[in-house]
């Protein structure tokens, strides 16, 4: 991920900063500069999702990554639902593979996402955690 | 009068015991245990660094008061262990609760101590009306070198402190600092890990500025031992508080709530906030407590701190020291090797 | 809107070709496409190159004039056109040249499809597909291919109770059609167990559910139905083609489970060919993954939604069941050099129609050719007769 690129999307990637529509209520994350149900009639602003709980839809276990993920296999991938129908692609943490399940409560936190070499930029963002047993 | 505002703790769910470490290095676990008065250590998650335990300490903190972030005008984190040596972790964590752009921010290094400099300089800002409110942050995911005694102790963690005048939960009555150039403990720019003095890092490290400071702050305050519901030190191992507050003429009811270096290890900048934080989540209006730092190299900073009625309505607000202690996964030495980086 | 026909056909061996270049590998399969049709280079008026992404497999861009010059069609200054829709890209050539035919416009039109992959490390490779999906928001945080097929697979699972062993079956079916065909990578059969008990690549797929990373090159040479007989006494139509979109993520998708792509890709080829499901008597669908030849044949309508894996399970989809899918053996076993896919089915469905298709031979009147574009943000799908039009 080159910098400028990362950089200009902090806040959504920081702080699940999505948007909405104000025409038909629809919220989206990944942010979406145009509604797909309203499009040039829909009004779009900023829409923070930082405390939802989100649900898991599907997941995977990914055993063999791409270059900028290598050293971090296996880890669980996840589809995860934050709203009706607005869900995003993020890994899940804080979870023993064995214990992974679609419908699982989880819960954003901060984590790294990895790392342009071992002398560049970090990259920070959300992952998922499952829900404690306190919350 | 100036205070804390707002704390959140951060504690990442690893933990490795001592045996798992001994057994790597054909020691004998329990003359260890014995000597440090430390079970097991907090280890980070592969993907977690002081940037991201500090981000969750902040937003536990943010969180517990319902602040928004733009009225945090300062953000300081301390650690030894920043992830970059030329980048602040402090603007990863004001973007990360939505603080920027208008406020200061910086990093700052005093090994173990650099979060309680961090509460000073928030508290300098507040009293002068520079600032509403200043964050002030220890964290790290502590360096011990393979084999080294350190590996034993250095923990993973961190807590946020806001500091403001208005609607605190518990008022910094005083604050005073003890600093020598000691040089107990350090590591070169451009090194992996820390080098220590061994036992030079005890007397003319911890304990002469530990209780230094103490006795500066009590003699400022003209307070005696006993006026104390708690005493929180810093936390190196189980010994050397549990010592220094012997010395300082504090007794076990005092000081035994704060104790956490067993259970998750010595968290350097994390140590005395976590500490403290654990006795916030007990304590009731009207507590006093005192606590005092250490960092090496060397310096104390000893806070009097007096509890408000306000820490009842916002205390359960946010996750509890004991929530983090409760969580935890035991990892083998080789997979905290991994997640340290020890293995590259 | 002019008739098209299919008048030559031409397609490398598939695998890891060491001693190949990408512009030794387009030329084998052009020649041979050339030669089949008995066209000569001065009577090519256009050509279409399928290829994902030489940019970063071998870092060549601009392909459409290297192959253009190297195919020795730059003194006629023939334009030549790459088109790119990651895995779909071989579909999306074959479909401008239907197109280019199609309007009156051109008359000889070669399409090829290449990839020449095996030039970078498999991690490098895993990178660069993975550009096929939405790179901010799904592969940085870690999402691979097989990874994406894989949060399909476990859904499908979960929603519709396919099993493992359905699962795996595609890749047995698949593995057993490439053993009759001597230009697929993997010519040898495989047990259900193999597959479930290879290494793991993304729960629950295993690198036996993958398709390969793959060199090849196929091509095709197309020119007006009224024209094909001056070309071969065998000519095979294209009566429908079609192309569709969906959510680049399947995050976005109000089920994961169906690509809308295919589904509409489908329903305009039908409708142009004026066909249905029904009938269909071959197909060669886009099985990167195994799971995703479960989508297919659910989503072209082949069966209900959620019983693609029963249908496999029954054998209604091998060789010599109702509807044989995937008789070269499909991406898995045949191969799956990502450009040249889209233009390998083409190929293989034409040696059906024509009856040339020797030890896998089925017999068909009607095949379809569906074609995927990462995790179905594009589809195409081509319906070929042996019969024109009308």
């Amino acid at each position: 991920m080159n910098i400028p690129r990362f950089w200009r999307k902090i806040n959504n990637r920081y702080n699940l900063m999505g948007t909405k529509c104000e025409n038909c209520g629809q919220t989206y994350f990944p942010p979406r500069n145009i509604c797909p149900n309203c499009r040039r009639e829909g009004e779009i602003v900023e829409h923070s999702f930082e405390d939802e709980i989100g649900e898991l839809i599907t997941y995977t276990i990914i055993r063999s990554a791409a270059e900028d993920h290598e050293k971090e296999t296996p880890y669980i991938l996840g589809i995860i639902e934050l709203e009706e129908n607005t869900r995003l692609t993020s890994q899940i943490v804080n979870c023993e593979i064995e214990d992974v399940e679609i419908g699982m409560k989880l819960k954003p936190v901060f984590r790294k996402l990895g790392e342009q070499s071992k002398d560049g930029l970090l990259f920070y963002g959300v992952k998922f955690s499952p829900i404690g047993k306190e919350e | 009068m100036t205070g804390i505002v707002s704390y959140g703790v951060y504690v990442p769910k690893y933990r490795i015991k001592v045996e798992e470490i001994a057994k790597v290095w054909k020691e004998d676990p329990e003359s260890i245990k014995k000597g440090l008065k430390v079970n097991q250590k907090s280890a980070p998650g592969q993907d977690e660094d002081t940037a991201t335990i500090a981000v969750e300490a902040a937003r536990n903190a943010i969180k517990r008061q319902e602040i928004s972030g733009e009225e945090i005008e300062a953000i300081y984190v301390g650690s030894e262990s920043h992830p970059y040596a030329v980048k602040p972790t402090a603007t990863i964590v004001a973007e990360a609760i939505k603080a920027t752009p208008n406020l200061t921010a910086a990093d700052y290094e005093f090994a173990c101590k650099a979060g309680t400099a961090g509460i000073q300089n928030c508290m300098g800002l507040v009293n002068s009306d520079m600032a509403k409110m200043g964050m002030a942050i220890g964290a790290d995911v502590s360096q011990g070198a393979p084999g080294d005694a350190l590996e034993y102790t250095a923990g993973s963690g961190g807590a946020a402190y806001i500091i403001g005048k208005e609607d605190v939960i518990a008022k910094i009555k005083k604050t005073t600092s003890y600093t020598t150039d000691t040089p107990d403990f350090w590591r070169r720019e451009g090194e992996r890990y820390p080098r220590h003095g061994g036992r030079f890092t005890g007397k003319p490290g911890y304990f002469s500025h530990v209780i230094g400071a103490t006795k500066s702050l009590m003699d400022k305050m003209d307070t005696e031992p006993n006026e104390y519901d708690y005493a929180v030190f810093h936390q190196p191992n189980g010994k050397f508080p549990v010592r220094a507050a012997k010395k300082l003429g504090f007794n076990k009811k005092q000081y035994q709530d704060c104790l956490v270096v067993n259970k998750i290890g010595n968290t350097y900048s994390g140590s005395t906030l976590i500490g403290l934080a654990s006795v916030l989540d007990e304590s009731s209006p009207g507590d006093k407590i005192i606590a005092t730092s250490y960092g090496s190299g060397a310096g104390s900073d000893s806070f009097h701190i007096e509890v408000t009625s306000k820490i009842k309505e916002v205390r359960e607000k946010g996750p509890k020291v004991n929530y983090f202690l409760e969580e935890s996964k035991y990892l083998s030495y080789g997979e905290y090797a991994r997640n340290k980086e020890k293995v590259r | 809107m002019k008739d098209v026909a299919v008048v030559g056909v031409g397609i490398t061996e598939f695998g890891e070709k060491w001693n190949s270049s990408f512009r030794e590998i387009f030329l084998n399969a052009g020649i041979q496409a050339l030669e089949d049709a008995g066209v000569k280079g001065e009577d090519i008026d256009e050509a279409y190159i399928g290829n994902m992404s030489a940019g970063r497999f071998i870092a060549q861009e601009h392909v459409s004039a290297l192959i253009a010059d190297y195919a020795g069609l730059s003194e006629m200054n023939v334009p030549a056109t790459r088109v790119e829709a990651a895995c779909a890209s071989g579909g999306l050539a074959l479909r401008q040249g239907f197109l280019s035919v199609a309007s009156g416009v051109q008359d000889t039109v070669v399409v090829g499809g290449v990839e020449k992959m095996t030039d970078v490390q498999s991690e490098q490779s895993v990178e660069i597909l993975a550009a096929a999906s939405d790179r901010e928001w799904e592969a940085f945080y870690g999402a691979t291919f097989p990874g994406l097929y894989a949060l399909i697979a476990n859904r499908h699972i979960h929603k519709y109770g396919t099993t493992r062993d359905q699962i795996a079956q595609v890749a047995v079916k698949n593995h057993y059609n490439a053993t009759m065909n001597p230009k697929a990578q993997f010519q040898n059969k495989i047990t259900k167990e193999m597959v479930k008990n290879a290494t793991k690549v993304a729960d629950p797929l295993t690198l036996f559910d993958s398709s390969p990373i793959t060199d090849g090159a196929a091509a095709v040479v197309l020119v007006p139905a009224e024209k094909a007989h001056q070309y071969t006494d065998n000519p095979v139509y294209i009566t429908g083609s079609g192309q569709a979109s969906d959510t680049i993520s399947i995050h976005d998708r109000n089920d994961i489970t169906t690509i809308e792509s295919t589904k509409a890709a489908a329903q305009t080829a039908y409708k142009m060919a004026n066909k249905d499901q029904s009938d269909i008597d071959v197909a060669e669908v886009h099985d990167c993954f195994t799971i995703a030849e479960i989508l297919a044949i659910e989503d072209l309508g082949f069966c209900e939604k959620g019983k693609g894996g029963k249908m496999v399970e029954e054998g209604i989809t091998e060789l010599d069941g109702k509807l044989p899918i995937n008789p070269s053996g499909g991406l898995k076993a045949c191969g799956h050099p990502v450009g040249a896919t889209g233009i390998k089915q083409a190929v293989e469905i034409t040696n059906h129609l024509r009856g040339e298709a020797g030890e896998r031979q089925v017999e068909a009147d009607v095949g379809l050719c569906h074609n995927v574009g990462g995790s179905g943000g594009t589809a195409t799908v081509h319906i070929l007769s042996r019969e024109e039009q009308k």
